[in-house]
């Protein structure tokens, strides 16, 4: 029954100065959505990188030189053709190799070009990584063997050279060196922040002729089990570490990959709801001072309301439920904006976003605990007050 | 035998107002028994106040014993001074301390919120109340849609809403017209009749001439004792 009374008496006390409870919750609404939405695009990204990763093909080992730790240079290359042979014979299966050698050129065809990554690589690679064919066919052995000008183009380069025109027999150039067009990919979007629509492969035999290199990037084995997969990866390090004494190799495997972004994105988020809380933080300094503002107008109600029987808990109890009514009703607010804001960053921009129930429950429940820990002292204060001298102040 | 709603031994109340000692009270002694009809007078600052809030358990003695319905209030802790305050206690105060927001009706169901007793029942027996002091009418008015004199018996209902058995008044007559004060005056007195102890303070002569016995302060000390002249 005291109870109801208090929070009747919060709410009315809240609803008699709505202005001043609307600026006061504005701290926490604030602080509550950023929190909510941040999380959300933390969240939200962290789940489009894992599809992405687990997109690329499963049991996928991926060998570069080079260190893979935050912060390691990046090493410049020196494997070559020779090498993934070897490591082939590690495998077992030439198939279940691929390699890549990367370069931004400018395409071209007839009137229209682009800019298109072309990747030099070997037949293998749509059995490596998962990638599908939309019309013609893909490079085969004799293409690499012969270095041959042939090419297959991504969803979006084919767009931008051909419209809607089949690319199939069409010439183009890549770096001002002629290529014909043997098969489109099906679209395939976003990677790693990288446009996978925007590449042309080629016989990277052709590819180390137009950039004038032996060299390769690095390359990717299929593993046959997922249980063997660690001990292949020590095997092709050793090889390539006994062909290359100079250099150091990594073989990283998809869980490791979404091990490190996990852990990058982990922290960022962080960081970045913890800046949101310190705005929630502030906002709990304003209920505090508000309230105390709200203790001293109503000193003499407090002092009535003791003298006809209230116990200075009752006082206090009433006082705090303030505070939290007023940093629970900008903590629900805030989660809806931050809901909100999210859902129209994962509509309107490329950035996506993600709700979690947990996210929500924790602003809420923080919301509530600052309401908590800066109303308990104006509280207090209230519980405490003399009542004689409550009643005589003006 | 029954327990004298009070007794006062050497009462002394002193204030500390910027590191100098003001004493308001200077060694009272009282007895208010059941049913009693106490006036006290005194000029303005010899301790009327002082010793109503002393007397009403709002406020403690620096020294001497009072005892509140056989209780020593220097004994109590501020919830069991709260619960007499809530129980034995009814306090009328000068300037009435209505709650502004909130209806004749509400106000006077306020010391039941603290013994936890239910919305509803408050409001039937604050409409009670109200009905006793002749306010029947103005149940949902608020206090500044009410009159000064009509304020003051939405306090007296207040005070009595819990039924208790001494009411401390202080000048409960001061702000108001002397018709209106005069039937606030006969409605102390119906309730005294009923048994109900009652202390007031006032600086009407004829007033205090109706009590059972007159008290006349000055410094904080009581100088004369009278008992009245009326019936
Ligand atoms: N809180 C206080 N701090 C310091 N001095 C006080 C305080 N309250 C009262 N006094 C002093 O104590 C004395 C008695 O005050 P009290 O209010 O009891 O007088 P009173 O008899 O009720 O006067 P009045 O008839 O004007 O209401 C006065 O001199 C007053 O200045
Ligand atoms: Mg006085």
């Amino acid at each position: 029954m005291r109870v109801a009374e208090a929070w009747r008496v919060a709410l009315d006390a809240l609803r008699a100065n709505r202005m001043r409870s609307l600026l006061t919750m504005l701290g926490v609404v604030i602080g509550v959505a950023a929190v909510v939405a941040l999380v959300a695009i933390g969240t939200g990204t962290k789940q489009q990188i894992e599809r992405q990763v687990e997109g690329l093909g499963s049991n996928l080992l991926i060998v570069v030189p080079g260190r893979l730790e935050a912060g390691a240079a990046p090493t410049s290359s020196p494997l070559t053709l020779d090498d993934a042979d070897a490591v082939s014979r590690v495998v077992g299966d030439r198939s279940r190799v691929a390699v890549t050698i990367a370069s931004g050129e400018t395409v071209r065809a007839g009137s229209r070009s682009g800019f298109a990554s072309m990747q030099g690589v070997l037949e293998t690679t749509p059995t490596v990584f998962v990638r599908e064919l939309n019309r013609g066919a893909y490079l085969t052995r004799t293409d690499v063997s012969t270095g041959r000008r042939v090419a297959v183009l991504g969803a979006g380069v084919a767009r931008t050279l051909f419209g809607d025109r089949d690319p199939i027999g069409r010439q183009i150039t890549i770096g001002g060196v002629r290529f014909r067009v043997i098969g489109a990919f099906e679209p395939l979007g976003q990677s790693l922040g990288v446009d996978r629509d925007n590449e042309v492969h080629v016989p990277v035999t052709a590819a180390q002729r137009l950039l004038g290199t032996d060299r390769i990037d690095g390359l990717a084995i299929r593993a046959p089990d997922r249980d063997r997969i660690d001990q292949l990866g020590r095997d092709v390090v050793a090889t390539l570490a006994d062909r290359h004494p100079d250099t150091d190799f990594s073989a990283v495997t998809q869980e490791q990959i979404l091990g490190v972004l996990g852990d990058i994105l982990g922290v960022l988020t962080g960081v970045l709801a913890a800046i949101a809380g310190i705005s929630l933080l502030v906002g709990g300094v304003g209920v505090s001072n508000i309230m105390l503002v709200s203790v001293r107008e109503r000193t003499r109600e407090i002092g009535l309301r003791k003298a006809v029987g209230a116990r200075p808990r009752d006082i206090g109890v009433q006082f705090l439920l303030e505070a939290v009514l007023l940093t629970t009703t900008g903590g629900v607010l805030g989660m809806l904006l931050g809901a909100g804001t999210a859902l129209l960053v994962d509509g309107l921009s490329p950035v996506p976003a993600a709700l979690t129930w947990w996210s929500m429950a924790l602003a809420f429940g923080v919301s509530a605990g600052v309401g908590i820990i800066f109303g308990v002292v104006p509280a207090q204060r209230a519980g405490r007050l003399d009542p004689v001298v409550a009643l005589r102040t003006e | 035998m029954t327990t004298p709603a009070i007794v006062a031994t050497g009462v002394t109340r002193v204030y500390q107002l910027d590191g100098f000692s003001v004493p308001a009270l200077r060694g009272v002694s009282l007895t208010v028994e059941p049913g009693d009809y106490l006036a006290i007078v005194g000029t303005s600052g010899s301790g009327k106040s002082t010793l109503m809030h002393l007397l009403g358990g709002l406020d403690r003695p620096t020294g001497g014993t009072l005892l509140i319905g056989g209780r020593d209030v220097a004994g109590l802790t501020p919830n069991e001074l709260a619960e007499l305050r809530n129980s034995t206690i009814g306090f009328v105060f000068q300037s009435f301390h209505l709650l502004a927001r909130t209806t004749a009706q509400d106000n006077v169901g306020l010391p039941l919120v603290y013994r936890g007793i239910g919305r509803r029942e408050r409001r039937a027996r604050a409409t009670a109340m109200l009905d006793r002091v002749g306010l029947a009418h103005r149940v949902t008015h608020r206090p500044n849609q009410l009159s000064g004199g009509e304020q003051q018996r939405v306090a007296i209902a207040r005070a009595l809403v819990t039924g208790p058995s001494l009411l401390l008044a202080d000048e409960p007559t001061g702000n108001l017209d002397s018709a209106t004060g005069r039937s606030i005056l006969t409605l102390l007195e119906s309730l005294n009749a009923e048994g109900v102890a009652i202390v007031l303070v006032t600086h009407d002569r004829e007033v205090a001439a109706r009590a059972d016995r007159q008290i006349l302060m000055k410094d904080g000390l009581i100088v004369e004792s009278v008992p009245g002249t009326a019936d």
